[in-house]
Formats: structure tokens, C-alpha cells, sequence
């Protein structure tokens, strides 16, 4: 097999419900702060939710955000922030060398309900149909805003993948480098979802939208009481860059995308299955060429939904029992933040490879038996014996779809 | 709404479309598109402004008749005469 270009992440840029930076969101993890608030949308009244706090107008005008999308403007947030952390200055780089890929779990729904909304209240007549529509719900919107925003012309898109999107955002942003078809790319992903009830009112018809009396500890994978999602809204995009050009600029590198895995489980539309999703992870490890036992950290999928949590556990179980890794969550302090969770929650991670620490799954009052695993980090953060060196992130979503991102501690 | 109550809407109206613009300097008889970024989205937000605040329907053929504050003012006035004016984002 030809050998390609080792790719690096050399910037985070973020929007957590807990973190608007990558320092503050890791101390938020380390604290077991959760950022999941009470919240309340038109149809379906008082529920939870992850609700960001960045200042939108850092990086755009009131116009600008105003004509643009929640989900453009979270994720020009995350360009920018991204960029500034990796010390990248486009002025001085060639534009159209530059790409942009952007996860989504969907695009669109928050405006489609905002224009019926509209519409209406004149007895829908369409003439009250707004122009900014189409351009607000075209699937590349978030990526199209930010080449906007940054004057970037290389290929730019979104990549629609349900829940795993965030994953295949940076996974795209790899490809595109080591084909040599860009020099510089954004990838990650992000989510606009709080902004739809249409998202809210189908978890709960599901049986499926998290409930509790405490907003803080809604969201709460593998506890026995879990009863479903916390839908929460964020971003993340990565500067990644080819490990030569990185080493010739002298960059901060965070790690190595090592490997990575993408299959469908080809079964139903919302049930996930415990042998894709082992097939998924068996097949990152093949493509980064490590062994189980050599990753340190695995960063749950799991939602706090019943079933959805127990076959994930059973997919780890069956690859990692007997093996030192490391397992923890971290839905349970931002709730699932949708396109944007494969690389947000990798995010949360990265910082282990300086600080050596394992921040825990929240929440669990009382271990589910069925998510019972070996090496389960649980409401306290652990410091593993051995050097951390590997992360294995997995994000699976609707319609079978799996991914799994090895990301490996920088060695030259 | 009388010539200057007219002026006072169509402020109004691009101020919360254009919000970054400082109005207060306005010549009547420019070009708007000549004393503040406005693109053609920005236009066709205008006219959806005046069709849902005052029910007024501008045909695309006149679109050219809003140009300028004073062109709104000849063209509106017959149409805004019986209306009364709107305050979205205006201070007055």
C-alpha cells in the first residue's frame, strides 16, 4: 500500500455548551461541569438542552449574522478561533489552497420552521416566503459562511452524516490533504439542532428525549436510569495540515489523525447494531495498524438512550475486555451535540496527551449492569499508570452509519 | 404618515436589516446603495418590510423608484398615506 502524507491537527476551535475554548472546556471536563441548561422551544415548551455562549459578533457583523445561519455563525466562530490557534494567518497563504469540511447530522430544519412560522401568520401567502431561504438551507451553508468569512476559494462543503458527521469532517479534511488537493484544511463539525423543535418533538415521540429534575444531570450515559438525549447545539473544526508543512512553520502540534474507519450497518433506521459498530472500531484500529490494548482512551458514542448505550457497550466489550484502555463519555457534561459531537468530543480528549488525565463519564448515580466495562472512567478523573498516547473516538448515527478517528500523540 | 413620518419608516426598516450602518446622515436625494452596503438581498428585504408592517406590495417594475429617501418618499406617499408608522428599531 502506497504510503500518504502524515496529517496533523495543529488548531481547535470550539463552541461547547461548557467552553468556548479549548482550556476552558477541558477545565469545565476536569470540574465535571455540566453545560446542559433548562430550555425552552415553541411547540414543545420547557425541556434541556446545551446552549452555547460565544460572542457571536467577534468575527461577524450584526449583518452578517443576521443574514447567515446559527449553524454558519458557530461555525465561523470555530474557523476563526481554529486559525488563531494554530497561528495561521490566511493573508500570507494561497486561498484556494484552503478547504473546509463541515459535519452535519441535518441543515436546514431550523429555517424551514421559521418560514412556516412566518408564513403562517399572513394565511400562507407566499409572498411572505423570505429570499434568504434557499441560501440559508442549502446543505454547504455552514461551510459556504466561513469561506465567506475568511475569503477562502478552495473546495469547500458540508458532509451530511447524522450523528457520526463530525467524525467525517475531519476525516474529509485528511483526505483532501493527503491527495494533495489542498494545503490547508478546516475540518470537524457542527450543530445548529436546539433551534428545532422538529428535532425535540421526534426524540420524544422516540421515547427518546432525556428527562429529570435536574438540568445538570440529564444527560447521563450508562447510569441505570438514563432515559434519553439531551439535544445541545456547538462546534468544532480542526486546522490540520500535512506533518511536513507544519514541522517547516514550526507549529504546535496536537497529535497525529492516525487511522480511521467509516462503515454502515445496513439494518434499520435507528437502531444501532453492536457488530457494525465493532466492525467500525476493528476496522480504525486495522487502518492506523495499532492494537486494541495500544489505545489508552475511548470516547463513547453513547447518547443516554437505554438500548442505544448497552449495544455500544457490548461493541467495547468485545474488542477492548482485558485490555488497559481507558473508556469515558462526554455527552454527559455537553449532551449530544449532533454534527458537531465527533469532534467536539475528541476535543475534550486531546489535552489528555499533555495532562494525563482521563476525564470521566458524569452523571452515573447507579452503573447500568449492561454498561458494566473494564476500564470505565466514572464521575472522577482518572490518571491512567501509562503514558497516554492514543485516542479512538467513535460517532455513530441514524441509519447505521459508524465512524471511528485513532488519534495518536505526536512523534517525529 | 406624513413625507417625514415616511423617511422615518424606511430608517426604520434598514436599520434592522442593515444594523451596522449609521443612518442619522442619510442624504434624501443619493442613492442609498451609494451611502450604505446594501445588495440586492438587501433590497428585496426591504420591500418584504413594507409588505408585511404596511401591507404595501411593490411590483419589481418600481423597485427603481426606491432608490433613493426621496424616491421612497414620492413613491410610498400615496400608498403609506392612510398608515401609521411602525418603530422596529428606530429610537425617535
Amino acid at each position: 500500500m502506497r504510503e500518504l502524507p502524515r496529517v496533523v491537527i495543529t488548531g481547535v476551535g470550539l463552541a461547547s455548551p461548557n467552553g468556548d475554548s479549548l482550556a476552558q472546556y477541558r477545565a469545565n471536563l476536569l470540574a465535571g461541569k455540566s453545560g446542559v441548561v433548562p430550555y425552552t422551544i415553541r411547540h414543545v415548551g420547557e425541556t434541556y438542552a446545551g446552549v452555547c455562549n460565544f460572542d457571536p459578533l467577534r468575527y461577524q457583523t450584526r449583518k452578517e449574522a443576521r443574514r447567515g445561519t446559527r449553524a454558519g455563525g458557530i461555525s465561523i466562530w470555530c474557523a476563526n478561533e481554529s486559525l488563531k490557534d494554530a497561528g495561521i494567518d490566511l493573508a500570507t497563504r494561497d486561498r484556494s489552497r484552503v478547504g473546509v469540511y463541515i459535519g452535519i447530522t441535518e441543515h436546514g430544519n431550523v429555517e424551514t420552521e421559521n418560514q412556516i412560522h412566518e408564513v403562517a401568520q399572513y394565511d400562507f401567502d407566499l409572498s411572505f416566503w423570505s429570499h434568504h431561504h434557499n441560501p440559508r438551507t442549502v446543505a454547504n451553508n455552514p461551510a459556504g459562511e466561513v469561506t465567506l468569512s475568511l475569503g477562502i476559494s478552495g473546495p469547500a462543503y458540508c458532509l451530511g452524516g447524522a450523528c457520526a458527521a463530525g467524525n467525517l469532517g475531519l476525516i474529509q479534511g485528511l483526505q483532501m490533504l493527503q491527495l494533495g488537493i489542498v494545503d490547508l484544511a478546516l475540518g470537524g463539525g457542527v450543530s445548529e439542532s436546539i433551534h428545532t423543535f422538529g428535532i425535540f418533538a421526534s426524540f420524544r415521540s422516540q421515547g427518546a428525549l432525556a428527562r429529570h429534575d435536574d438540568a445538570s444531570k440529564a444527560s447521563r450515559p450508562f447510569d441505570r436510569d438514563r432515559n434519553g438525549i439531551v439535544v445541545s447545539e456547538g462546534g468544532c473544526l480542526y486546522t490540520l495540515e500535512r506533518l511536513d508543512d507544519a514541522l517547516a512553520r514550526g507549529a504546535k502540534i496536537y497529535g497525529e489523525v492516525r487511522g480511521y474507519f467509516v462503515n454502515s450497518d445496513a439494518r434499520d433506521f435507528v437502531l444501532p447494531s453492536s457488530s457494525g459498530q465493532q466492525a467500525c472500531i476493528r476496522g480504525a484500529l486495522a487502518h492506523a495498524r495499532v492494537a486494541a490494548q495500544e489505545i489508552d482512551i475511548v470516547n463513547t458514542h453513547a447518547t443516554s438512550t437505554k438500548q442505544g448505550d448497552e449495544v455500544e457497550c457490548e461493541a467495547i466489550r468485545a474488542v477492548f475486555a482485558g485490555t488497559p484502555t481507558r473508556v469515558n463519555n462526554t455527552k454527559s457534561y455537553i449532551g449530544h451535540t449532533m454534527g458537531a459531537a465527533g469532534a467536539l468530543e475528541l476535543a475534550g480528549n486531546l489535552p489528555s496527551f499533555e495532562d494525563g488525565l482521563v476525564h470521566p463519564t458524569i452523571n452515573v448515580d447507579n452503573l447500568d449492569p449492561a454498561c458494566a466495562l473494564d476500564g470505565l472512567v466514572l464521575n472522577e478523573p482518572a490518571r491512567p499508570a501509562r503514558t497516554i498516547d492514543r485516542i479512538l473516538n467513535m460517532s455513530f448515527g441514524m441509519l447505521g452509519i459508524n465512524s471511528a478517528v485513532i488519534v495518536e500523540r505526536f512523534r517525529n | 404618515m406624513n413625507r417625514e413620518e415616511i423617511v422615518i419608516a424606511i430608517k426604520d426598516i434598514i436599520s434592522t436589516i442593515a444594523p451596522d450602518e449609521e443612518l442619522g446622515s442619510l442624504a434624501l436625494d443619493v442613492r442609498l446603495r451609494d451611502q450604505i452596503e446594501l445588495d440586492s438581498m438587501d433590497f428585496l428585504d426591504i420591500v418584504m418590510e413594507l409588505r408585511k408592517r404596511y401591507g404595501v406590495q411593490v411590483p419589481e417594475e418600481d423597485y427603481m423608484q426606491l432608490a433613493t429617501l426621496q424616491g421612497c418618499v414620492e413613491y410610498l406617499g400615496p400608498k403609506l398615506e392612510s398608515k401609521s408608522l411602525v418603530l422596529t428599531a428606530l429610537k425617535v
